[in-house]
């Protein structure tokens, strides 16, 4: 294969960063479209819930963001196991953490995986039980919900603690990565410079601080909710 | 000031290496870390033992053939110093200090604390020059390029080529040491002609000879002896994407 994005080092970090880019813009709209449910009695939500059906937009939009976490996912395992070959079979002694380094630049991988098992469990609490099921033509999913009753989907979710927690620690590796992969992106492209670098970390922390909490304020609020029926 | 050594001893590249203990007593303060080697080496010569092979030359600072990782770091727990600038006050007296060659696929140890490190010499030839016909050019130096473009240029081209960047990289990169060879001449007139040339011909080399791709965990910059700064890797990106892009 005579192309730079698969036999250069630059061009394999390019489609890391184009890919990674890809799922941070996707994670800011699903991020957005959730802080909706929070709103009124959930009927909002479930007009989004309803656009993004089983529409071809929507399956288009669906395999899409598949290839881009198949691309980013690939690439990832690819470039690690080169770096470790690059790295040699003997390590060293006494390591430490240089200065001004964060932990998670070290651990993308490890963040990534602990990324997608969350992912996976996600899908399987939600895309099968809602796109799925309109795919095979059913009208209700195994809990007896309408595909579209997002609201109710998420109701039920997050009013069992464990997911709550297993969100959490999902929400929080998600967090981490992009710490760092959101200013790392820039770089990759080239776009940073001494004055810039500063500024990305600092944007990247707003980023991640952000989908973190809007991420996480869904989940909380809705387990807070199931505890006390009157509010 | 007393001192327990845990030195990597290895006879040659092919040999399997392991730690060995030496203590070092009587030491001076203002002693550097490679004098007080020396006097190791001095004893061990005396009782008749092969003494510790490291490499080193100019001992101030400027030629970047010293290297060692020392107690985990890239020359030693000072920053932006060479190995032979880090003396022994800056250790407790005392203490056991484990000094260990550059580990990176690239740059295989050859016997003890040194390591090959002829890749950086092959990814220079590639393209860290400008080619200069005699009489044809005018003199660089009647050349006005803007002051701020000459410092930028003169920090990256402060870099000495030790090895330290792909040493402490957990990636085993060299992004850091390319970097800094393709930006010093991206920022002056001279070098601009090449420059896509240069970006491109220098990355294919580094990948090559199997340096490993960066992931921008910065750690490299912290351990420099010269304070590169990894901005220099954003050039190199930029440079190298631009010029893939007009392929
Ligand atoms: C929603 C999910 C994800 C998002 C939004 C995301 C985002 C990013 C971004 C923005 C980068 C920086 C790219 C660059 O440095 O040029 C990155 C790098 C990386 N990601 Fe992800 N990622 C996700 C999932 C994953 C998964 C599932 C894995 C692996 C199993 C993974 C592994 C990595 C690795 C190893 C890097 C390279 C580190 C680096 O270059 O800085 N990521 N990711
Ligand atoms: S960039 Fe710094 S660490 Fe790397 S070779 Fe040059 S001086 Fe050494
Ligand atoms: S011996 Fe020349 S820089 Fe250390």
């Amino acid at each position: 294969m005579g192309c730079f994005l698969t036999n250069s080092s630059l061009g394999r970090k390019l489609v890391m960063s184009i890919s990674g880019c890809f799922l941070v813009l996707f994670l800011l709209f699903h991020m957005a479209m959730n802080v909706v449910a929070l709103i009124g009695d959930g009927s909002a939500y479930n007009v989004i819930c309803g656009f993004l059906g089983a529409n071809w937009y929507a399956l288009v939009g669906t395999a899409v963001l598949a290839l881009g976490v198949l691309v980013h996912f690939v690439y990832a395992f690819i470039l690690t196991w080169q770096n470790r070959k690059a790295r040699g079979n003997v390590r060293y002694a006494v390591t430490v953490t240089e200065k001004g380094v964060d932990w998670s630049s070290k651990n993308m991988l490890l963040l990534g995986v602990i990324v997608i098992l969350g992912l996976l469990l996600h899908l399987t609490h939600f895309w099968s039980k809602m796109m799925l099921v309109e795919l095979m033509g059913q009208h209700a999913n195994n809990l007896g919900l309408a595909p579209t009753d997002g609201a109710a989907l998420i109701q039920y979710t997050f009013s069992q603690w464990y997911n709550v927690v297993l969100y959490l620690v999902w929400f929080a590796a998600l967090w981490l990565h992009l710490n760092h992969g959101v200013w790392s992106m820039f770089q990759t492209v080239g776009w940073a410079n001494d004055t810039w670098l500063p500024r990305l970390k600092c944007i990247a922390k707003l980023v991640s601080g952000l989908i973190f909490l809007g991420f996480a304020v869904v989940a909380v609020v809705f387990y807070i909710k199931s505890l006390c029926p009157c509010c | 000031m007393n001192f327990t050594l845990k030195i990597w001893r290895q006879r040659d590249a092919h040999s399997k290496g392991e730690f060995k203990e030496y203590k070092v007593t009587d030491i001076s303060s203002d002693t550097s870390f490679l004098e007080m080697l020396d006097i190791l080496n001095n004893d061990l010569v005396h009782k008749g033992e092969e003494p510790v092979a490291f490499d080193h030359d100019c001992r101030e600072g400027i030629c970047g053939m010293c290297s060692l990782h020392i107690d985990g770091h890239a020359h030693g727990p000072s920053q932006a110093v060479t190995t032979c600038q880090i003396y022994m006050r800056q250790f407790k007296d005392g203490a056991t200090i484990t000094v260990e060659p550059w580990r990176s696929a690239a740059f295989p140890v050859i016997r003890d604390l040194v390591v090959n490190r002829g890749a950086y010499d092959e990814i220079l030839q590639a393209g860290g020059f400008v080619s200069v016909r005699t009489n044809s050019v005018p003199d660089g130096n009647a050349i006005p390029i803007p002051q701020a473009d000459a410092e930028e240029s003169m920090d990256a081209a402060a870099c000495v080529g030790c090895g330290a960047c792909a040493a402490t990289c957990k990636n085993g990169s060299a992004m850091l040491f390319v970097a800094a060879r393709v930006s010093s001449l991206a920022k002056l007139p001279q070098g601009r002609v090449e420059g896509a040339r240069r970006a491109k011909s220098m990355v294919a080399k580094m990948d090559e000879l199997g340096f490993g791709n960066c992931t921008n965990t910065g750690a490299c910059q912290a351990e420099c002896p010269k304070g590169i700064s990894i901005a220099h890797i954003a050039r190199l990106n930029r440079e190298f994407l631009a010029a893939k892009l007009e392929d």
